[in-house]
C-alpha cells in the first residue's frame, strides 16, 4: 500500500501544500510556523557558514563531553523551545478570547497547539532546562571533574535533541497528535488517528525518555561516587540533594511512561490490543501508566526549581540555607510520596470512593513537606542581609504565586471538589500555577544566578528586572482569571464556547499573555544587551554573589578541569567558611597531572540516527528505520572496541593556569556585596566573618 | 572479604588493582540502570495480570491452549545452568585463571543462551498456529509484550557476549573488559530472575489446575 | 575467610544451583501432576518464586545484608519499595475497576 521508498510521506505531508490547496487562516498559521522553523534552521547554517563557525561549533560543542558545555547546550535548547512554547501558548489564549461561537483556527488546529504546546513545555523546555543547570552546576557544586560517565552524558543530550527536533519537523511533515501532551488511547489509537500526529509523540516521548533515564543514572553515580574528599553528604549544597531525589524520579518514574508509549505504538502499529476499545483492550490502563510518570514528573521538575531557590536564597540574604536537615528530610520525603499520588489525576474514573479517598489523602500530606521549605526559606531571609537582585525577585514571585498553586492543589486533592471541577480551566490555572512560578521562575532565577559562572560576564540587571516583573505580573493577568473561568464551568481545551460571561476573563488572559511575550522578549534583550556590555559585565575571577559552594571558588568560566586540585571539604557552605576564615585561594603546594576524556562524535551519531529513525516509523519508512538503527547500534559497539579515549593535562599547564587566576584574584578590590550589581565587580568579593561565628545563631 | 567489597555483587578483588577500583562507579551505574529496567518489567507484569482474566482474553484462546509446560521446564532449566555457567565465567576471572577458561564458559553460556532462544522461539510458532497472536486479544498482547520482552534481553545478552568474546580476544584482559564482563555477569543473572518470575506467574500461573 | 579461594567460591555457586533446582522442580511438578489447587497452589507458587528470587540474589548476584557498601544497598532496595508501589497500586485499582464495571 505505502510507497516502498517514501512510506506514507506525501506531498499532501508538507503543511505548506496544505495551505497552498486551503488557504484558510487556520492553516497559514500552520504554514507560517512551517516556514518559520524553516527559515529558521536555513537563516542559522548561512549564519554559520559566514562567520565560519562550523569547525569550533563541531570542536568545542558538538563534540564535547565536558558537563559544562553539554549543560549550556541543554540550556539553549531549552530557552529555544521555550520560544515555541510561549508563542503557542498566546495564539491558544488569542483563539480564546476570541472563542466566542468561533474563533479563527480550526478545532483540530487547537487540539494540535495544546498538544504541542504541553508535550513541548514539559519534555523540551522544563526537563532540559533542570537538565542543563544539573549538568552545569551539580559537578561543581560537589568538587568533581566531570560526571561518572561523561560520554552517556553526551548520548543523552544527543536524545534529548532528537525529541526536540521531531517535535519541530512535526510543524513541516503532517501534523502532531491532537490528543493532548499525556495523549490517552483509545482517542490516540489507529481507528481515531491514523495519521502520523501520535506517533510523532510516542517516538519523540519514548528517545527523549530514554535520554533522561540515563541522565539520571548519570546524576546519581555522580553524586554518590564522584564527591571531593570530606564531602559527606550532609555538607553538600541543597541543590545537590534535590538533584537526588530528581535522579531517583528520572531513574524509576520514567519507564511507566517508556512502557505506556511503547504499548501505545504496539496498538498503532502491530494492532496489539493494550489499550483499545475491543478485544480485551484496557484503556483504563494507559491512564494510570502515564501517571504513574505524570506526577512524579511533576515533582522531577520542581524539586531542582527547590533547590536552586534554596541556593539564591541563602546566597543573597547572606545566610546560611536555615534548617538544612528538615530541607534534606522535606525533599526526600517530597520524592519518595510524588509516587504515592498518581491516582488523583483521575479521581473521576470509577475506582470505588475508598481508592480515591486513599490518594487523596496521600495527595493532601504533600503540602506538608513543601511548607516546612517554604518556611525555611522565609526563615533564611529573615534578619539576613538581603539584596533585591534578579533571582530574589523571581524567588519573591514564587513564594505567593506558588502558594497559591499549592493551595488550589490540596483543593483539587479533595475527590468530592475534584469531581466538580475536573477537565476545567480551573486545573490549567493550578497546574500553570505550580509550573510557572515553581519550575520555570526557579530555572530562570539559576539562570541569572549561574550565568555569570558559565561564560564569566553577568547578565544586564535592569532587563532582568524587567522580564522578572513581567513574568511575575504576566503570568497573574494570565492564569489566575482562568480560576474564576474553571468555577464558572469552562471545559479546559475548547477551542470555542457558547457563553458570553466567559468573555472579559478571557481577554484579561490575553492581556496577560501579551505580558508574558514582553516577558520572552525582554529575557532575549537582556541577553543581547549583555553580550554586547560583557566587557563592563565581565567577573573574570569567578566570585560575583560572594557565593557560599565550591562552584564560584573557581575562574568563570571554569577550566575543563573544573579545579586545578580537588578541593579538601571541610564544612558545609565550605567556600564561604573559607573566605571568613581565610583559607580561600590558597596556593596548592603540588600540582597533579590531569587525566579528561576526549571529545567524541558518538552523541551526534546517535542524535542524527535516531532522529532519522523516529521519522522513518512515523512516516513508515522501513529500511530508513532498519538502516538508521544499524548504523546507531555498530557505531556504538564499535566505541567500546577503542581503548585510548582520554588525554593529559600536564601539571605545569594547571599550575600556570591557577597561579596566574590567583594572581589576578589577589591584585583585584573586593566588592562589597551591596556592590554587587555594580560594574565595578569583577567577581572578588569582599570577605566578611560569617553569620554563625559567634554563638548568635 | 570484608572492607574490600566496593559495590554490590562479587567483586574482582584487590589483587585486581585498578580494574577493582575502576568498577565501584561503573557496576554502582549498572545496578541502577538495571534497577530502572526491573520497574519497565513490573509494569509490563501488572498490566499483563489487569488482563489475564476472561475478560481480557474477549473470547480467544486462554493459556491451556497455547502453553507447553514441558518445553517451559526445559527452557528453565536451560537458563539456570547458563547462570551457573556464567557463575564460573566470573569466577574465573575474579581468580585470574587466563582467557581460555573465561571464554570457554563465556562460550557454553552463549549456547545455552541461544538454545533457549531457539526453544522459545519454537514456542512463540506454536501459539501462533493456535491462534494465540497479540491481534487477538488483550491478554495475549500483554504476552506478547512481556515474554518476547525477555527474550529480547537474552538476545541482546547474547550479543554482549559475543561482543565480549571479540574483545577479550582483541584487547586482552584490560580493565575495562573486565569491568564489562562483570556487569554482563549482573545483566545475565538478572535475566534468569526475571525468568523465574515468567514461569511462576504467567506459564505456571496459567496452567493452574 | 579473608578471601575465599577459587574451589569454595564454586561451590557456593554449586549450592545456589542446587536450590534453585529444587525450588524449580517443586512448582512445576505441583503443577504437572496436579497435586495441589486454587488458591493454595497460587500462594505455594508465589512463595516458591520469592524463595527463587532471594536465592538468586544471594547465590548468584551476591547481594547479602552485611558486608555491601550499605548505601548502594539501600539505593537498590529503594527500588523494591517503589516497584511495589507501583505495581500493587496498579493491580488495586484496575481491580476495583474491573469489579465496578
Amino acid at each position: 500500500m505505502t510507497d516502498p521508498i517514501f512510506g506514507r510521506l506525501d506531498l499532501s505531508s508538507l503543511s505548506v501544500w496544505r495551505a497552498f490547496q486551503d488557504p484558510s487562516l487556520s492553516e497559514l498559521i500552520g504554514a507560517g510556523a512551517a516556514m518559520a522553523v524553516i527559515l529558521g534552521a536555513l537563516a542559522t547554517l548561512a549564519l554559520l557558514t559566514w562567520i565560519r563557525l562550523w569547525g569550533p561549533l563541531w570542536r568545542d560543542w558538538l563534540t564535547s563531553v565536558d558537563h559544562k558545555r553539554i549543560g549550556i547546550m541543554y540550556c539553549a535548547l531549552a530557552l529555544i523551545m521555550l520560544a515555541r512554547g510561549v508563542i503557542e501558548g498566546v495564539l491558544m489564549r488569542t483563539q480564546q478570547a476570541f472563542g466566542l461561537h468561533g474563533g479563527f483556527l480550526t478545532p483540530d488546529h487547537f487540539s494540535e497547539l495544546f498538544s504541542t504546546h504541553g508535550t513541548i513545555m514539559i519534555f523540551f523546555v522544563a526537563m532540559p532546562f533542570i537538565a542543563g543547570v544539573i549538568n552545569y552546576v551539580m559537578p561543581l557544586q560537589i568538587g568533581a571533574r566531570d560526571m561518572a560517565f561523561p560520554v552517556m552524558n553526551q548520548i543523552s543530550l544527543g536524545l534529548t535533541a532528537t525529541g526536540a527536533a521531531l517535535v519541530m519537523i512535526s510543524l513541516v511533515l503532517g501534523e502532531f497528535s491532537t490528543g493532548g501532551w499525556a495523549n490517552y488511547p483509545p482517542y490516540t489509537g489507529a481507528d481515531f488517528q491514523p495519521g502520523p500526529g501520535p506517533d510523532y509523540w510516542i517516538w519523540s516521548i519514548v528517545l527523549a525518555g530514554i535520554g533522561t533515564t540515563l541522565s539520571g543514572i548519570n546524576f546519581a553515580v555522580t553524586i554518590y561516587k564522584e564527591r571531593a574528599p570530606g564531602m559527606h553528604f550532609l555538607r553538600m549544597p541543597i541543590f545537590c540533594w534535590t538533584v537526588i531525589c530528581t535522579s531517583i524520579i528520572m531513574i524509576f518514574a520514567l519507564p511507566p511512561l517508556t512502557v505506556a508509549a511503547l504499548m501505545l505504538a504496539a496498538d498503532r502499529y502491530l494492532d496489539f490490543h493494550f489499550f483499545t476499545n475491543d478485544l480485551g483492550g484496557n484503556m483504563m490502563n494507559y491512564v494510570n501508566l502515564f501517571w504513574l510518570f505524570g506526577h512524579p514528573e511533576v515533582y522531577l521538575l520542581v524539586i531542582p526549581a527547590y533547590g536552586v531557590f534554596s541556593e539564591v536564597i541563602s546566597t543573597y540574604s547572606g545566610k546560611r540555607i536555615y534548617g538544612y536537615m528538615s530541607m534534606v528530610y522535606a525533599t526526600m520525603s517530597i520524592a519518595v510520596l510524588s509516587f504515592c499520588v498518581w491516582l488523583h489525576h483521575f479521581f473521576t474514573m470509577g475506582q470505588s470512593a475508598n481508592i480515591n479517598a486513599a490518594f487523596g489523602i496521600a495527595s493532601m500530606a504533600i503540602a506538608v513537606p513543601t511548607g516546612v521549605k517554604i518556611y525555611n526559606w522565609l526563615a533564611t531571609i529573615f534578619r539576613g542581609r538581603v539584596r533585591m537582585t534578579v533571582p530574589m525577585i523571581y524567588a519573591t514571585g514564587f513564594f505567593y504565586l506558588f502558594v497559591i498553586g499549592g493551595l488550589t492543589g490540596v483543593m483539587l486533592a479533595n475527590p468530592v471538589i475534584s469531581y466538580q471541577v475536573h477537565n476545567t480551566l480551573f486545573l490549567v490555572a493550578h497546574f500553570h500555577n505550580v509550573i510557572i512560578p515553581g519550575v520555570l521562575f526557579g530555572l530562570l532565577a539559576g539562570y541569572h544566578y549561574w550565568f555569570p559562572k558559565a561564560f564569566g560576564f553577568r547578565l544586564h540587571e535592569g532587563w532582568g528586572r524587567a522580564a522578572a516583573l513581567l513574568w511575575i505580573v504576566g503570568f497573574s493577568f494570565t492564569f489566575l482569571p482562568l480560576y474564576w473561568l474553571g468555577l464558572q464551568g469552562m471545559p479546559r481545551r475548547s477551542a470555542s464556547f457558547g457563553d458570553p460571561s466567559f468573555q472579559p476573563m478571557l481577554w484579561l488572559a490575553l492581556f496577560g499573555g501579551m505580558l508574558i511575550l514582553a516577558a520572552l522578549g525582554s529575557l532575549m534583550l537582556q541577553l543581547w544587551v549583555s553580550i554586547r556590555n560583557r566587557v563592563q559585565l565581565a567577573v573574570p575571577l569567578g566570585d560575583p554573589w560572594n557565593g557560599r559552594s565550591l562552584e564560584w571558588s573557581i575562574p568563570s568560566p571554569p577550566p575543563a578541569y573544573n579545579f586545578a586540585l580537588l578541593p579538601q571539604v571541610l564544612d558545609r557552605d565550605d567556600f564561604a567558611e573559607a573566605k571568613a576564615s581565610g583559607r580561600a585561594y590558597a596556593e596548592p603546594a603540588v600540582y597533579e597531572d590531569i587525566e579528561m576524556p576526549d571529545n567524541t562524535a558518538i552523541g551526534m551519531i546517535v542524535c542524527v540516527c535516531s532522529t532519522l529513525m523516529g521519522l522513518a516509523l512515523v512516516f513508515w519508512i522501513w529500511w530508513l528505520a532498519v538502516l538508521s538503527l544499524g548504523v546507531m547500534v555498530v557505531s556504538l559497539i564499535g566505541r567500546t572496541f577503542r581503548t585510548d579515549l582520554s588525554h593529559v593535562i600536564p601539571a605545569a599547564q594547571i599550575a600556570a593556569e591557577h597561579r596566574a587566576w590567583l594572581a589576578r584574584v589577589r591584585a583585584a578590590p573586593a566588592v562589597d556585596r551591596l556592590a554587587e550589581t555594580h560594574d565595578r565587580n569583577r567577581g572578588r568579593a569582599m570577605p566578611e566573618r560569617p553569620f554563625a561565628a559567634g554563638a548568635a545563631e | 572479604m570484608s572492607g574490600s567489597n566496593l559495590h554490590p555483587g562479587l567483586n574482582l578483588g584487590a589483587r585486581h588493582g585498578s580494574a577493582h577500583e575502576g568498577a565501584e562507579t561503573v557496576v554502582f551505574g549498572f545496578w541502577i540502570f538495571l534497577m530502572s529496567d526491573l520497574v519497565i518489567f513490573g509494569l509490563v507484569f501488572a498490566s499483563y495480570l489487569t488482563v489475564a482474566n476472561p475478560l481480557g482474553m474477549a473470547g480467544g484462546p486462554g493459556p491451556a491452549d497455547a502453553f507447553d509446560l514441558r518445553s517451559i521446564f526445559v527452557q528453565t532449566m536451560i537458563l539456570l545452568t547458563s547462570s551457573l555457567t556464567f557463575g564460573f565465567a566470573t569466577l574465573a576471572l575474579r581468580h585470574e585463571k587466563g582467557r581460555t577458561v573465561i571464554a570457554g564458559w563465556l562460550g557454553v553460556t552463549l549456547l545455552l543462551g541461544l538454545a533457549f532462544l531457539t526453544l522459545e522461539l519454537r514456542d512463540f510458532a506454536h501459539m501462533i498456529e493456535v491462534g494465540a497472536v497479540p491481534q487477538r486479544s488483550g491478554f495475549w498482547s500483554a504476552f506478547w509484550g512481556l515474554v518476547p520482552l525477555h527474550g529480547l534481553h537474552v538476545a541482546l545478552g547474547c550479543l554482549w557476549i559475543a561482543v565480549m568474546l571479540a574483545q577479550m580476544a582483541l584487547l586482552g584482559l584490560v580493565p575495562v573488559v573486565k569491568t564489562r564482563l562483570l556487569r554482563l555477569g549482573l545483566f545475565w543473572h538478572f535475566l534468569d530472575l526475571i525468568w523465574v518470575a515468567i514461569f511462576s506467574i504467567v506459564y505456571l500461573g496459567g496452567l493452574m489446575p | 575467610m579473608s578471601d575465599p579461594d577459587h574451589r569454595s567460591e564454586a561451590r557456593l555457586y554449586l549450592a545456589g544451583f542446587g536450590l534453585a533446582l529444587t525450588l524449580t522442580l517443586v512448582p512445576f511438578g505441583l503443577v504437572h501432576w496436579g497435586l495441589m489447587q486454587g488458591k493454595a497452589l497460587a500462594i505455594t507458587i508465589a512463595v516458591l518464586a520469592v524463595a527463587q528470587i532471594v536465592v538468586h540474589l544471594r547465590f548468584f548476584l551476591h547481594i547479602d545484608l552485611s558486608r555491601q557498601k550499605r548505601e548502594d544497598l539501600q539505593l537498590i532496595l529503594f527500588t523494591v519499595l517503589l516497584l511495589g508501589i507501583m505495581a500493587f497500586g496498579t493491580l488495586w485499582i484496575m481491580g476495583n475497576l474491573a469489579t465496578r464495571m
